[in-house]
């Protein structure tokens, strides 16, 4: 047996993968290195290329150029019986004329460990279902089956255990329990754990690390508050979260800070927060980072962006924070989030005011939106 | 197909103008089953119990409780039904054997290529559009004494110069296997088409090597399939009295229970013995069915 029963987690190396498929290309160049004992999240939209990462680990796909190394040892040429990763897959394909135990056993039981049974009852246990040891998968809710699925994966112990958007199905009350207990038991087991999802608050609230993957490439890769409080791009920028953009020419740039003119309006960055110093540069802010003043313009101090007159055209309450969109001349449309602390709003539609943030709140992307201006 | 038939009689019971209505629709195929089930299977059991009208000449039966007639057939014919019921166990076995790989080929690895997929459909269904019994006589030919293959198995020394391959169990089999495969085939792929092939992908994630993923997963999940491949295969095959007559592929040591009842219908005119035969051979199916599905415990799979 290539696999032998291992109790930790081992690394995960990709080096320059790239996997074509008839008529496209899925995944351009990868390169990804994830840590043992990490929780490791993949996050993209549909059709990035996620997934089939996850296949090409797993073994279920083969790349068409570069290497896969789990614990050092390359095993892109391995079957994926051969590789000590387990996936749980999006539909749990969980076997439907095998009771939940036969099931949960399934793997070990192929590895010819010994004490299948006593092993997968441990692992539902782990996971709360040993009460329907004896059932069929298809006697189960979407939630129990997920944790089946679980259960069977995580048995085996493997050096990698490979997350397909597990939690896709479940509605938002379990998934928000799954996505606790999934953490819990990874911290528990200290499994390495590579989770594919398009869902970024679960993303961000789960994994130790997240890349963002857009269009077959990684575009940016950190904690999940680095990727939130700096996003070095436009698209991680806009699918971790919200973003307001500006766009304009770098007007003054020295060490300290770098500011871009806005059909007047002055827009600084700190120049450590920059990824590009001249030319046409795009700066953003978080809606919660910014806030508006009512009546008359903010004064004006150093380390503060204020852009405004501009007029609230919309006002939507979320409950935990009111979302404000501020039409502002020749800027476009700017989003401000209000906490909800209890003082009621007197703001009202139409209001004229003024949006101002903090410089160190800004942060300067590489590249330009598609279309220009507007930030959201 | 289990819901629509529970559904029918509730709403039925519930308007009673509907019920008619319902009634009227099932009239036709009542009245079918009638004409062309009740009443020939009542002629058929109440022929097996006549008995030969004293001095009366070939072929004179009066209406009788001759229960005796079933006794006689199983002492005379024992050897012709054993070798029916083996035939039909080796030939439906081959057909399975032969069928497996092809239906998996067409339902699971020809997905991705619905023309291939069509073709070899067609492929599979295009026997039938030649009769049957020309095919069975195609094949008399083919192995006939002067044919290419005989010559071909005489050259090499596998037949002896004065064996035929006519009349022998083996080509008798074969015809069988040949013109029943279809049969076998064809559920077998409607139950394979709908296997999920992420099962397949998790058995090999958990370790199985693809032989075991096959026995652990596809075999079991496509019993359905088989259960009803081999009951469509091996029915027919237990009653067949084409392939293994004397006029096609067979010969007097290879007659099978067809065979005997239709002899004794058309030449020997003993009809009490050949309705017996015929009785005893739905009989028996019946019995081997069900204790088949029984075993097989299908309807815990769907």
């Amino acid at each position: 047996m290539a696999t032998e029963f291992v109790a930790r987690g081992a690394d995960l190396e990709l080096v320059g993968i790239r996997k074509e498929f008839p008529g496209f290309v899925a995944i351009e160049n990868l390169d990804l290195k994830i840590p043992a004992g990490e929780f490791f999240a993949l996050l993209g939209p549909s059709g990035c290329g996620k997934t089939t990462t996850l296949r090409l680990v797993a073994g279920l796909d083969s790349p068409t150029k570069g290497k896969i190394l789990i614990g050092n040892k390359d095993v892109t040429t391995d079957k994926p019986h051969e590789r000590p990763v387990n996936t749980v897959f999006q539909n749990y394909a969980l076997f439907p004329h095998m009771s939940v135990l036969d099931n949960v056993a399934f793997g070990i039981k192929q590895r010819k460990v010994s004490d299948p049974m006593p092993k997968a009852l441990e692992a539902l246990k782990l996971v709360e279902l040993e009460h329907l040891a004896q059932r069929r998968p298809a006697q189960l809710s979407g939630g129990q089956q997920q944790r089946v699925a679980l259960a069977r994966a995580l048995v085996n112990r493997p050096s990698l255990l490979l997350l397909d958007e597990p939690l896709g199905a479940l509605d938002l009350k379990l998934r928000r329990q799954m996505q606790v207990e999934l953490k819990a038991i990874q911290m528990e087991v200290g499994l390495t754990f590579l989770h594919v999802t398009h869902d970024q608050e679960e993303a961000m609230d789960m994994a130790d690390t997240v890349a963002v993957m857009n269009k077959g490439r990684i575009e940016q890769m950190g904690a999940p508050e680095t990727l939130y409080e700096r996003p070095k791009t436009i698209f991680v920028s806009k699918f971790l979260g919200q973003s307001n953009l500006f766009v304009g020419d770098v007007a003054e740039s020295n060490s300290d800070s770098v500011s871009i003119n806005v059909a007047g309006n002055k827009i600084t960055v700190p120049t450590k927060r920059a990824e590009k110093t001249t030319g046409k540069i795009a700066i953003g802010v978080r809606p919660e980072k910014a806030t508006f003043h009512e009546d008359q313009a903010p004064t004006s101090a150093a380390g503060l962006n204020i852009i405004g007159p501009g007029e609230i055209i919309d006002i939507r309450f979320t409950g935990v924070s009111n979302q404000y969109l501020i039409e502002i001349p020749q800027i476009g449309k700017v989003t401000v989030f209000a906490q909800n602390v209890g003082k009621s709003p007197v703001t009202e539609l139409g209001a004229k005011v003024w949006v101002s943030w903090k410089v160190e709140h800004s942060f300067g992307l590489s590249d330009l939106p598609a279309e220009n201006g507007e930030g959201k | 197909m289990a819901q629509v038939a529970t559904r029918a009689p509730r709403s039925a019971a519930g308007q009673p103008k509907k019920s008619r209505i319902v009634l009227l629709l099932l009239l036709p195929g009542m009245i079918y089953l009638g004409l062309f089930f009740i009443t020939p299977f009542a002629s058929l059991i109440t022929t097996s119990l006549q008995a030969p009208v004293l001095g009366g000449g070939i072929g004179q039966y009066q209406p009788g409780l001759e229960f005796g007639n079933y006794g006689f057939v199983v002492n005379e014919y024992m050897e012709q039904i054993v070798r029916s019921f083996v035939y039909a166990t080796i030939a439906t076995l081959l057909a399975l054997a032969f069928s497996y790989p092809i239906a998996y080929f067409i339902g699971v690895r020809a997905r991705k290529h619905p023309v291939l997929q069509g073709l070899m459909l067609t492929l599979v269904i295009a026997p039938f559009f030649i009769s049957f019994l020309l095919r069975t006589f195609a094949w008399k030919e083919l192995f006939g004494q002067d044919s290419w293959i005989s010559n071909l198995l005489r050259d090499s020394a596998i037949l002896a110069q004065d064996q035929y391959l006519l009349g022998t169990p083996i080509v008798v089999i074969f015809g069988l296997t040949y013109n029943f495969i279809p049969f076998m085939t064809l559920p077998l792929y409607t139950n394979l088409e709908r296997l999920d092939t992420s099962l397949l992908e998790a058995g090999s994630d958990l370790y199985a090597k693809p032989t075991s993923t096959f026995w652990k997963v596809t075999f079991p999940l496509s019993l359905p399939g088989i259960t009803s491949g081999t009951l469509l295969t091996f029915i027919p095959i237990a009653g067949d009295y084409v392939t293994a007559s004397r006029s096609f592929l067979g010969s007097p040591n290879t007659a099978m229970l067809g065979n005997v009842i239709e002899s004794n219908y058309l030449r020997i005119q003993d009809y009490p013995s050949a309705s017996a035969l015929s009785v005893m051979l739905m009989a028996a199916i019946v019995v081997l069915v069900s204790i088949y599905i029984r075993r097989t415990g299908t309807e815990d799979l769907l």
